[in-house]
Protein backbone atom coordinates (compact mmCIF):
# COMPACT_ATOMS: atom_id res chain seq x y z
CA UNK A 1 0.00 0.00 0.00
CA UNK A 2 1.46 3.59 -0.58
CA UNK A 3 1.88 5.84 1.92
CA UNK A 4 0.03 8.53 1.47
CA UNK A 5 2.94 11.39 1.07
CA UNK A 6 3.83 10.24 -2.28
CA UNK A 7 4.19 13.06 -4.63
CA UNK A 8 1.12 13.82 -5.95
CA UNK A 9 0.61 14.11 -9.46
CA UNK A 10 -0.58 17.55 -11.19
CA UNK A 11 -4.94 16.63 -10.70
CA UNK A 12 -6.91 19.90 -10.35
CA UNK A 13 -7.60 20.56 -6.51
CA UNK A 14 -11.06 19.52 -5.39
CA UNK A 15 -13.00 22.52 -4.48
CA UNK A 16 -12.72 22.21 -0.89
CA UNK A 17 -15.80 22.34 1.30
CA UNK A 18 -15.65 25.31 3.88
CA UNK A 19 -15.06 23.76 7.54
CA UNK A 20 -17.95 22.89 9.54
CA UNK A 21 -17.55 25.99 12.37
CA UNK A 22 -18.14 28.03 8.52
CA UNK A 23 -20.81 25.64 7.89
CA UNK A 24 -22.64 25.86 11.04
CA UNK A 25 -22.41 29.81 11.17
CA UNK A 26 -24.54 30.22 8.31
CA UNK A 27 -27.24 27.97 9.60
CA UNK A 28 -27.95 24.08 8.98
CA UNK A 29 -31.34 23.18 7.69
CA UNK A 30 -32.45 22.08 11.12
CA UNK A 31 -30.75 22.28 14.63
CA UNK A 32 -28.35 19.74 15.95
CA UNK A 33 -30.03 20.13 18.96
CA UNK A 34 -32.80 22.22 20.57
CA UNK A 35 -34.12 23.69 23.51
CA UNK A 36 -37.88 22.84 24.18
CA UNK A 37 -39.21 24.53 27.77
CA UNK A 38 -42.51 22.27 28.72
CA UNK A 39 -43.54 24.44 30.78
CA UNK A 40 -43.39 27.76 32.82
CA UNK A 41 -44.54 26.23 35.66
CA UNK A 42 -41.75 24.90 38.56
CA UNK A 43 -41.97 23.96 41.81
CA UNK A 44 -39.07 25.97 42.38
CA UNK A 45 -38.42 29.61 42.23
CA UNK A 46 -34.99 30.00 41.48
CA UNK A 47 -34.01 33.72 41.74
CA UNK A 48 -31.62 33.38 38.39
CA UNK A 49 -34.30 31.67 36.47
CA UNK A 50 -33.55 32.16 32.75
CA UNK A 51 -37.29 31.40 31.92
CA UNK A 52 -38.86 33.38 35.14
CA UNK A 53 -40.81 30.39 35.82
CA UNK A 54 -43.06 29.66 38.51
CA UNK A 55 -47.13 29.40 36.71
CA UNK A 56 -48.27 27.65 34.08
CA UNK A 57 -49.21 29.53 31.10
CA UNK A 58 -52.79 28.69 30.12
CA UNK A 59 -51.62 28.47 26.54
CA UNK A 60 -49.83 25.79 27.43
CA UNK A 61 -49.09 23.67 24.04
CA UNK A 62 -51.30 20.73 24.38
CA UNK A 63 -50.25 16.91 24.35
CA UNK A 64 -51.31 16.56 21.12
CA UNK A 65 -49.63 19.68 19.98
CA UNK A 66 -46.37 19.15 21.50
CA UNK A 67 -46.67 15.06 19.70
CA UNK A 68 -46.80 16.96 16.68
CA UNK A 69 -43.83 19.33 17.67
CA UNK A 70 -41.73 15.65 18.71
CA UNK A 71 -42.48 14.31 15.08
CA UNK A 72 -41.70 17.53 13.81
CA UNK A 73 -38.03 17.23 14.71
CA UNK A 74 -37.80 13.76 13.80
CA UNK A 75 -38.90 14.20 10.49
CA UNK A 76 -36.32 17.43 10.13
CA UNK A 77 -34.16 14.68 11.94
CA UNK A 78 -33.08 16.71 14.83
CA UNK A 79 -30.43 14.44 16.69
CA UNK A 80 -31.58 15.19 20.37
CA UNK A 81 -33.68 17.38 22.37
CA UNK A 82 -32.98 18.84 25.51
CA UNK A 83 -36.05 18.75 27.18
CA UNK A 84 -36.55 22.02 30.32
CA UNK A 85 -38.77 24.65 31.41
CA UNK A 86 -40.07 25.30 34.73
CA UNK A 87 -39.55 21.96 35.53
CA UNK A 88 -40.17 19.54 32.85
CA UNK A 89 -41.50 16.48 34.98
CA UNK A 90 -44.79 18.68 36.25
CA UNK A 91 -46.52 17.87 33.03
CA UNK A 92 -48.76 14.96 33.28
CA UNK A 93 -47.74 13.83 29.53
CA UNK A 94 -43.93 13.90 30.47
CA UNK A 95 -43.15 10.87 29.89
CA UNK A 96 -45.16 10.41 26.93
CA UNK A 97 -43.49 12.87 25.11
CA UNK A 98 -40.51 11.30 26.17
CA UNK A 99 -41.58 7.95 25.00
CA UNK A 100 -42.98 9.03 21.72
CA UNK A 101 -39.46 11.05 20.75
CA UNK A 102 -36.93 8.13 21.76
CA UNK A 103 -39.30 5.67 20.10
CA UNK A 104 -38.86 8.21 16.95
CA UNK A 105 -35.30 8.64 17.11
CA UNK A 106 -34.69 11.33 18.97
CA UNK A 107 -32.74 11.79 21.81
CA UNK A 108 -33.72 13.15 24.62
CA UNK A 109 -32.14 14.97 27.43
CA UNK A 110 -33.56 16.70 30.36
CA UNK A 111 -32.52 19.74 33.13
CA UNK A 112 -34.79 19.47 36.00
CA UNK A 113 -34.43 20.20 40.51
CA UNK A 114 -34.96 16.55 41.02
CA UNK A 115 -37.59 16.70 43.01
CA UNK A 116 -40.44 14.27 41.19
CA UNK A 117 -37.61 11.90 40.48
CA UNK A 118 -38.20 8.93 43.38
CA UNK A 119 -37.18 5.65 42.90
CA UNK A 120 -39.91 4.50 40.63
CA UNK A 121 -38.87 7.51 38.16
CA UNK A 122 -35.40 6.68 38.12
CA UNK A 123 -36.11 3.22 37.36
CA UNK A 124 -38.41 4.13 34.83
CA UNK A 125 -35.73 6.41 33.14
CA UNK A 126 -32.90 3.98 33.95
CA UNK A 127 -34.92 1.71 31.31
CA UNK A 128 -35.31 4.06 29.08
CA UNK A 129 -32.88 4.50 25.90
CA UNK A 130 -31.22 7.52 24.20
CA UNK A 131 -32.25 9.36 27.33
CA UNK A 132 -30.12 11.68 29.04
CA UNK A 133 -30.36 13.26 32.23
CA UNK A 134 -29.10 16.49 33.83
CA UNK A 135 -29.58 17.59 37.68
CA UNK A 136 -29.40 21.65 38.50
CA UNK A 137 -27.68 22.08 41.75
CA UNK A 138 -25.91 25.77 42.12
CA UNK A 139 -24.04 25.05 45.44
CA UNK A 140 -21.81 22.44 46.82
CA UNK A 141 -23.70 22.39 50.09
CA UNK A 142 -26.96 23.03 51.48
CA UNK A 143 -26.57 26.78 52.35
CA UNK A 144 -24.91 28.03 49.04
CA UNK A 145 -26.97 25.95 46.71
CA UNK A 146 -30.60 26.91 48.58
CA UNK A 147 -29.61 30.55 48.66
CA UNK A 148 -30.37 30.52 44.96
CA UNK A 149 -33.02 28.03 44.68
CA UNK A 150 -35.00 27.76 47.95
CA UNK A 151 -34.87 25.79 50.93
CA UNK A 152 -34.98 21.68 50.38
CA UNK A 153 -33.62 22.14 46.80
CA UNK A 154 -30.35 20.62 47.46
CA UNK A 155 -31.98 17.81 49.21
CA UNK A 156 -34.29 16.77 46.80
CA UNK A 157 -31.25 17.29 44.23
CA UNK A 158 -29.23 15.20 46.50
CA UNK A 159 -32.16 12.61 46.58
CA UNK A 160 -32.53 12.45 42.86
CA UNK A 161 -29.07 11.60 42.43
CA UNK A 162 -29.49 9.09 44.91
CA UNK A 163 -32.17 7.30 43.42
CA UNK A 164 -30.30 7.74 39.96
CA UNK A 165 -27.35 5.70 41.55
CA UNK A 166 -28.89 3.23 42.78
CA UNK A 167 -31.54 2.52 39.80
CA UNK A 168 -28.26 2.26 37.71
CA UNK A 169 -28.72 4.72 35.69
CA UNK A 170 -25.43 5.42 34.24
CA UNK A 171 -23.42 8.32 33.94
CA UNK A 172 -26.49 11.51 34.59
CA UNK A 173 -25.42 15.27 34.57
CA UNK A 174 -25.01 17.58 37.66
CA UNK A 175 -25.44 20.69 36.08
CA UNK A 176 -23.95 23.97 37.88
CA UNK A 177 -24.42 27.77 36.97
CA UNK A 178 -21.69 29.48 38.10
CA UNK A 179 -22.09 32.12 40.39
CA UNK A 180 -19.55 34.37 42.81
CA UNK A 181 -20.68 32.26 45.99
CA UNK A 182 -19.91 28.22 44.19
CA UNK A 183 -17.34 29.20 41.97
CA UNK A 184 -14.63 28.45 45.01
CA UNK A 185 -16.61 25.21 45.01
CA UNK A 186 -15.75 23.65 41.68
CA UNK A 187 -13.22 21.38 42.63
CA UNK A 188 -15.57 20.16 45.38
CA UNK A 189 -17.99 19.86 42.75
CA UNK A 190 -16.00 17.58 40.56
CA UNK A 191 -15.44 15.50 43.38
CA UNK A 192 -18.85 14.80 43.83
CA UNK A 193 -19.76 13.91 40.30
CA UNK A 194 -16.63 11.50 40.13
CA UNK A 195 -18.52 10.12 43.49
CA UNK A 196 -21.96 9.39 41.90
CA UNK A 197 -20.12 8.26 38.44
CA UNK A 198 -21.94 11.41 36.65
CA UNK A 199 -20.32 14.44 34.42
CA UNK A 200 -19.91 17.68 35.92
CA UNK A 201 -21.30 20.76 33.63
CA UNK A 202 -20.52 23.93 34.50
CA UNK A 203 -22.17 27.10 33.04
CA UNK A 204 -22.22 30.90 32.84
CA UNK A 205 -24.83 32.81 34.53
CA UNK A 206 -26.65 34.80 32.39
CA UNK A 207 -28.67 38.41 33.07
CA UNK A 208 -31.41 36.45 31.46
CA UNK A 209 -35.11 36.00 33.16
CA UNK A 210 -34.90 36.61 36.85
CA UNK A 211 -31.26 36.85 35.93
CA UNK A 212 -31.78 40.30 34.96
CA UNK A 213 -32.39 41.30 38.47
CA UNK A 214 -30.42 39.16 40.50
CA UNK A 215 -26.70 39.54 38.23
CA UNK A 216 -25.42 42.10 39.64
CA UNK A 217 -25.10 39.75 42.88
CA UNK A 218 -24.04 36.63 41.68
CA UNK A 219 -21.94 37.87 38.59
CA UNK A 220 -18.25 36.50 39.01
CA UNK A 221 -15.72 39.09 39.98
CA UNK A 222 -12.63 40.07 37.34
CA UNK A 223 -10.19 37.21 39.74
CA UNK A 224 -13.28 34.73 39.58
CA UNK A 225 -12.82 35.06 35.98
CA UNK A 226 -9.41 34.13 35.66
CA UNK A 227 -9.83 31.13 38.20
CA UNK A 228 -12.58 29.60 36.51
CA UNK A 229 -10.92 30.26 32.99
CA UNK A 230 -7.92 28.15 34.60
CA UNK A 231 -9.82 25.76 36.17
CA UNK A 232 -12.22 24.65 32.93
CA UNK A 233 -8.77 24.24 30.71
CA UNK A 234 -7.52 22.02 34.13
CA UNK A 235 -10.67 20.01 33.45
CA UNK A 236 -11.21 18.94 30.13
CA UNK A 237 -13.69 16.77 31.00
CA UNK A 238 -15.94 19.05 32.21
CA UNK A 239 -18.51 20.24 29.88
CA UNK A 240 -19.17 23.98 29.51
CA UNK A 241 -21.84 24.28 26.64
CA UNK A 242 -19.33 26.24 25.33
CA UNK A 243 -20.61 29.02 27.62
CA UNK A 244 -17.61 30.66 28.24
CA UNK A 245 -15.39 31.28 25.44
CA UNK A 246 -16.33 35.40 26.55
CA UNK A 247 -13.12 34.58 28.73
CA UNK A 248 -10.83 33.60 25.87
CA UNK A 249 -9.03 36.71 25.66
CA UNK A 250 -7.29 35.87 28.97
CA UNK A 251 -5.33 33.15 27.35
CA UNK A 252 -4.01 35.65 24.54
CA UNK A 253 -0.29 35.66 26.33
CA UNK A 254 -0.29 31.93 27.24
CA UNK A 255 -2.22 31.08 23.82
CA UNK A 256 -4.77 28.96 25.42
CA UNK A 257 -8.36 29.02 24.37
CA UNK A 258 -11.00 26.96 26.01
CA UNK A 259 -12.32 23.84 23.90
CA UNK A 260 -15.38 24.62 21.82
CA UNK A 261 -16.51 26.25 18.72
CA UNK A 262 -16.63 29.99 20.50
CA UNK A 263 -19.07 30.57 18.53
CA UNK A 264 -22.77 31.47 19.39
CA UNK A 265 -24.96 28.98 17.91
CA UNK A 266 -28.11 30.72 18.52
CA UNK A 267 -30.54 30.62 15.37
CA UNK A 268 -27.99 28.61 13.48
CA UNK A 269 -27.59 25.04 15.62
CA UNK A 270 -29.86 25.49 18.00
CA UNK A 271 -32.85 27.41 18.92
CA UNK A 272 -35.28 27.43 22.00
CA UNK A 273 -39.12 26.17 21.40
CA UNK A 274 -40.97 27.64 24.88
CA UNK A 275 -44.27 26.11 26.41
CA UNK A 276 -46.82 28.12 24.56
CA UNK A 277 -44.94 27.02 21.09
CA UNK A 278 -42.88 30.60 20.74
CA UNK A 279 -39.82 29.47 19.07
CA UNK A 280 -36.77 31.82 20.55
CA UNK A 281 -33.07 31.93 19.11
CA UNK A 282 -31.88 30.46 22.44
CA UNK A 283 -33.33 29.78 26.11
CA UNK A 284 -31.54 33.17 26.87
CA UNK A 285 -33.15 35.76 24.47
CA UNK A 286 -36.98 35.53 25.81
CA UNK A 287 -37.47 38.39 24.14
CA UNK A 288 -39.26 39.90 21.66
CA UNK A 289 -36.54 40.87 20.11
CA UNK A 290 -35.16 37.69 19.67
CA UNK A 291 -38.32 35.31 18.82
CA UNK A 292 -38.59 33.89 15.37
CA UNK A 293 -42.52 32.65 15.14
CA UNK A 294 -44.38 29.79 16.97
CA UNK A 295 -44.86 26.18 16.58
CA UNK A 296 -48.83 27.11 16.01
CA UNK A 297 -47.70 29.05 12.35
CA UNK A 298 -49.17 27.91 9.10
CA UNK A 299 -45.71 25.64 8.47
CA UNK A 300 -44.83 24.91 11.83
CA UNK A 301 -41.26 24.36 13.75
CA UNK A 302 -39.71 23.69 10.09
CA UNK A 303 -40.88 26.89 8.71
CA UNK A 304 -40.10 29.29 11.30
CA UNK A 305 -36.67 27.44 11.87
CA UNK A 306 -35.95 27.94 7.84
CA UNK A 307 -37.70 31.15 6.78
CA UNK A 308 -37.87 33.78 9.61
CA UNK A 309 -36.20 36.76 9.20
CA UNK A 310 -34.66 36.92 12.91
CA UNK A 311 -33.13 33.45 11.92
CA UNK A 312 -32.03 34.34 8.37
CA UNK A 313 -30.46 37.83 10.12
CA UNK A 314 -28.60 36.18 12.82
CA UNK A 315 -26.64 33.56 10.03
CA UNK A 316 -25.41 36.70 8.38
CA UNK A 317 -21.72 37.24 9.08
CA UNK A 318 -21.93 39.64 12.62
CA UNK A 319 -20.03 43.13 12.21
CA UNK A 320 -17.39 43.01 14.69
CA UNK A 321 -18.70 46.98 15.52
CA UNK A 322 -17.08 48.64 18.97
CA UNK A 323 -14.94 45.33 18.80
CA UNK A 324 -12.99 45.22 15.46
CA UNK A 325 -9.66 47.12 17.02
CA UNK A 326 -9.25 44.76 19.44
CA UNK A 327 -6.94 41.84 18.69
CA UNK A 328 -8.72 39.46 21.23
CA UNK A 329 -11.69 39.47 19.36
CA UNK A 330 -10.96 36.50 16.93
CA UNK A 331 -10.68 34.68 20.14
CA UNK A 332 -13.57 35.90 22.28
CA UNK A 333 -15.96 36.60 19.41
CA UNK A 334 -17.77 39.48 20.95
CA UNK A 335 -19.46 37.07 23.55
CA UNK A 336 -22.45 36.44 24.41
CA UNK A 337 -25.66 38.16 22.46
CA UNK A 338 -27.78 37.10 25.28
CA UNK A 339 -25.89 38.60 28.23
CA UNK A 340 -25.09 42.03 25.87
CA UNK A 341 -28.71 42.83 25.02
CA UNK A 342 -29.92 41.97 28.98
CA UNK A 343 -27.13 44.57 30.19
CA UNK A 344 -28.26 47.19 27.33
CA UNK A 345 -25.22 46.84 25.15
CA UNK A 346 -25.31 46.75 21.55
CA UNK A 347 -24.70 43.35 20.11
CA UNK A 348 -21.78 44.58 17.94
CA UNK A 349 -20.15 45.93 21.04
CA UNK A 350 -18.33 44.41 24.20
CA UNK A 351 -19.39 41.23 26.19
CA UNK A 352 -20.67 42.74 29.75
CA UNK A 353 -18.21 40.59 30.99
CA UNK A 354 -15.38 41.87 29.02
CA UNK A 355 -12.03 40.16 30.72
CA UNK A 356 -10.09 43.56 29.20
CA UNK A 357 -13.02 45.79 30.90
CA UNK A 358 -14.26 47.41 27.65
CA UNK A 359 -17.81 47.06 29.05
CA UNK A 360 -17.42 48.56 32.22
CA UNK A 361 -18.41 52.08 31.06
CA UNK A 362 -21.04 51.10 28.69
CA UNK A 363 -22.89 48.78 31.60
CA UNK A 364 -22.74 51.28 33.61
CA UNK A 365 -23.87 53.79 31.38
CA UNK A 366 -27.18 51.57 30.36
CA UNK A 367 -28.15 51.50 33.66
CA UNK A 368 -27.77 55.00 34.68
CA UNK A 369 -30.16 55.60 31.71
CA UNK A 370 -32.45 52.43 32.45
CA UNK A 371 -32.71 50.72 29.29
CA UNK A 372 -31.55 47.67 30.34
CA UNK A 373 -34.41 45.28 28.71
CA UNK A 374 -36.83 43.35 30.54
CA UNK A 375 -37.91 39.99 29.56
CA UNK A 376 -40.88 39.34 27.85
CA UNK A 377 -42.37 36.61 29.77
CA UNK A 378 -42.48 36.62 33.48
CA UNK A 379 -44.74 33.66 34.91
CA UNK A 380 -42.60 34.27 38.47
CA UNK A 381 -45.03 33.08 41.46
CA UNK A 382 -45.96 36.54 43.75
CA UNK A 383 -43.88 34.87 46.05
CA UNK A 384 -40.25 34.22 46.25
CA UNK A 385 -38.44 31.69 47.61
CA UNK A 386 -35.43 31.93 48.79
CA UNK A 387 -33.59 35.06 49.74
CA UNK A 388 -30.32 36.42 47.82
CA UNK A 389 -27.54 35.97 48.91
CA UNK A 390 -25.98 38.56 51.34
CA UNK B 1 14.97 2.15 5.28
CA UNK B 2 13.30 4.35 3.62
CA UNK B 3 15.22 7.13 2.21
CA UNK B 4 13.88 10.86 3.29
CA UNK B 5 13.22 12.02 -0.32
CA UNK B 6 11.01 14.98 0.28
CA UNK B 7 11.96 18.58 1.11
CA UNK B 8 9.98 19.98 3.57
CA UNK B 9 8.45 22.58 1.84
CA UNK B 10 7.00 20.18 -0.48
CA UNK B 11 5.49 17.82 2.48
CA UNK B 12 3.95 20.51 4.43
CA UNK B 13 2.27 21.65 0.64
CA UNK B 14 1.21 17.93 0.58
CA UNK B 15 -0.17 18.02 4.16
CA UNK B 16 -1.91 21.25 3.00
CA UNK B 17 -3.28 19.51 -0.01
CA UNK B 18 -4.26 16.57 1.80
CA UNK B 19 -6.34 18.49 4.53
CA UNK B 20 -8.19 20.71 1.95
CA UNK B 21 -9.20 17.09 0.56
CA UNK B 22 -9.98 15.23 4.03
CA UNK B 23 -13.44 14.04 3.75
CA UNK B 24 -14.40 13.64 7.20
CA UNK B 25 -14.21 16.35 10.26
CA UNK B 26 -15.08 16.06 13.77
CA UNK B 27 -16.54 18.67 15.88
CA UNK B 28 -17.17 18.47 19.60
CA UNK B 29 -20.89 18.73 19.94
CA UNK B 30 -20.18 20.10 23.72
CA UNK B 31 -18.03 22.75 22.37
CA UNK B 32 -20.80 24.55 21.02
CA UNK B 33 -22.81 27.25 22.95
CA UNK B 34 -26.84 26.35 23.28
CA UNK B 35 -26.09 22.53 23.46
CA UNK B 36 -27.33 20.86 26.56
CA UNK C 1 -10.69 18.34 14.74
CA UNK C 2 -9.76 16.96 11.37
CA UNK C 3 -8.46 14.16 10.63
CA UNK C 4 -5.25 12.18 9.98
CA UNK C 5 -1.67 13.62 11.03
CA UNK C 6 1.02 13.85 8.92
CA UNK C 7 2.56 10.98 10.25
CA UNK C 8 -0.25 8.38 9.87
CA UNK C 9 0.37 5.48 7.43
CA UNK C 10 -2.91 5.15 5.29
CA UNK C 11 -5.03 3.05 7.01
CA UNK C 12 -4.19 3.80 10.35
CA UNK C 13 -4.73 6.27 13.21
CA UNK C 14 -3.98 6.69 16.49
CA UNK C 15 -6.14 7.97 19.18
CA UNK C 16 -5.14 9.04 22.83
CA UNK C 17 -6.41 5.13 23.74
CA UNK C 18 -5.93 2.89 21.45
CA UNK C 19 -4.34 2.47 17.36
CA UNK C 20 -7.12 1.78 15.16
CA UNK C 21 -6.43 -0.53 12.05
CA UNK C 22 -9.12 -0.23 9.15
CA UNK C 23 -8.84 -3.26 7.39
CA UNK C 24 -10.37 -1.97 3.70
CA UNK C 25 -11.01 -5.63 2.51
CA UNK C 26 -13.04 -6.86 5.34
CA UNK C 27 -16.92 -5.88 5.52
CA UNK C 28 -18.14 -2.92 7.17
CA UNK C 29 -21.64 -1.40 8.12
CA UNK C 30 -22.64 2.09 9.47
CA UNK C 31 -23.38 2.19 12.92
CA UNK C 32 -27.04 1.29 14.24
CA UNK C 33 -26.15 3.83 16.91
CA UNK C 34 -25.36 6.79 15.22
CA UNK C 35 -28.27 9.70 13.67
CA UNK C 36 -27.32 10.06 10.18
CA UNK C 37 -28.39 13.50 8.20
CA UNK C 38 -27.85 14.78 5.04
CA UNK C 39 -26.57 18.15 4.44
CA UNK C 40 -25.98 20.40 1.37
CA UNK C 41 -22.14 19.58 1.71
CA UNK C 42 -22.88 16.07 2.96
CA UNK C 43 -23.67 15.03 5.66
CA UNK C 44 -23.81 14.89 9.77
CA UNK C 45 -23.41 12.06 12.16
CA UNK C 46 -24.19 11.68 15.68
CA UNK C 47 -23.42 9.21 17.71
CA UNK C 48 -25.78 8.34 20.77
CA UNK C 49 -23.41 7.37 23.02
CA UNK C 50 -20.45 8.91 22.64
CA UNK C 51 -21.96 12.15 21.74
CA UNK C 52 -19.59 12.62 19.10
CA UNK C 53 -20.51 14.49 15.99
CA UNK C 54 -18.86 13.93 12.73
CA UNK C 55 -19.25 15.85 9.33
CA UNK C 56 -18.72 14.08 6.13
CA UNK C 57 -17.72 16.50 3.27
CA UNK C 58 -19.09 15.40 0.66
CA UNK C 59 -22.05 13.39 -0.94
CA UNK C 60 -19.94 10.39 -2.50
CA UNK C 61 -18.77 9.62 1.08
CA UNK C 62 -22.29 9.56 2.55
CA UNK C 63 -23.45 6.81 -0.38
CA UNK C 64 -20.67 4.94 0.64
CA UNK C 65 -21.37 4.59 4.14
CA UNK C 66 -24.60 3.82 3.22
CA UNK C 67 -23.16 1.54 0.51
CA UNK C 68 -20.88 -0.32 2.52
CA UNK C 69 -22.98 -2.92 3.98
CA UNK C 70 -23.88 -3.65 0.52
CA UNK C 71 -20.41 -5.18 -0.22
CA UNK C 72 -18.33 -7.75 0.80
CA UNK C 73 -15.34 -5.83 1.77
CA UNK C 74 -14.89 -1.66 1.84
CA UNK C 75 -12.43 -1.88 -0.97
CA UNK C 76 -15.41 -3.28 -3.14
CA UNK C 77 -17.34 -0.71 -1.96
CA UNK C 78 -15.27 2.04 -2.88
CA UNK C 79 -14.80 0.82 -6.19
CA UNK C 80 -18.70 0.24 -7.02
CA UNK C 81 -19.77 3.94 -5.56
CA UNK C 82 -16.63 6.10 -5.74
CA UNK C 83 -16.13 7.97 -8.88
CA UNK C 84 -13.87 8.57 -9.97
CA UNK C 85 -11.70 5.87 -8.49
CA UNK C 86 -8.23 6.87 -9.15
CA UNK C 87 -5.74 6.01 -6.89
CA UNK C 88 -5.79 9.50 -5.42
CA UNK C 89 -9.79 8.95 -4.52
CA UNK C 90 -9.42 5.85 -3.22
CA UNK C 91 -6.63 6.84 -0.54
CA UNK C 92 -8.71 9.62 0.55
CA UNK C 93 -11.78 7.69 0.93
CA UNK C 94 -9.82 5.04 2.80
CA UNK C 95 -8.29 7.45 5.09
CA UNK C 96 -12.10 8.54 5.80
CA UNK C 97 -13.20 5.25 5.99
CA UNK C 98 -10.41 5.29 8.78
CA UNK C 99 -11.70 8.55 10.63
CA UNK C 100 -15.22 7.18 10.83
CA UNK C 101 -14.44 3.95 12.01
CA UNK C 102 -12.50 5.57 15.07
CA UNK C 103 -15.52 8.09 15.81
CA UNK C 104 -17.91 4.63 15.70
CA UNK C 105 -19.86 6.01 12.59
CA UNK C 106 -19.05 2.47 10.66
CA UNK C 107 -18.46 -0.60 12.67
CA UNK C 108 -16.96 -4.37 10.93
CA UNK C 109 -19.49 -6.80 10.09
CA UNK C 110 -18.80 -9.39 12.07
CA UNK C 111 -18.93 -12.45 10.14
CA UNK C 112 -20.34 -15.64 10.63
CA UNK C 113 -18.20 -18.58 11.16
CA UNK C 114 -15.29 -18.47 8.54
CA UNK C 115 -12.30 -20.22 8.04
CA UNK C 116 -8.82 -18.29 9.04
CA UNK C 117 -7.14 -17.37 5.85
Amino acid sequence: MTAIHTPLTLTPKPVAVPPLVEQLKGGLDAPICLTWELTYACNLACVHCLSSSGRRDPKELTTAEALAVVDELADLQVFYVNLGGGEPMIRKDFLDIVDHAVGRNVGVKFSTNGYYIDQQAAERFAATDLLDIQISLDGFDAATNDAVRGPGSWEAARRAMDNLAAANFGEFKISIVATRHNVAQLDDYKKMADEYGAQLRVTRLRPSGRGVDSYQDLRLTHPQQQDIFRWIIDHPDVLTGDSFFHLNALGTNTGETLPGLSMCGAGRIVCLIDPIGDVYACPFVIHDEFMAGNVRDAGGFASVWRESELFAELRQPGAAGACASCNAYDACGGGCMAAKFFTGIPLDGPDPDCVLGHADEAVAAANAAGIVPQPSQDHSRPVRIGARPS
Amino acid sequence: MEPKTEPEATAVEEETLVQEELLVEEISIDGMCGVY
Amino acid sequence: MTSGTASADIGEKSTADCPVTFDSSSKWERSAKIGLRSEPFGALAYHFDTRRLVFLKSTTLVDLVEGLVDHESADAAIEAIVEPADDRSRRAHVLALTSLAEAGVIEPVTPAISSVG
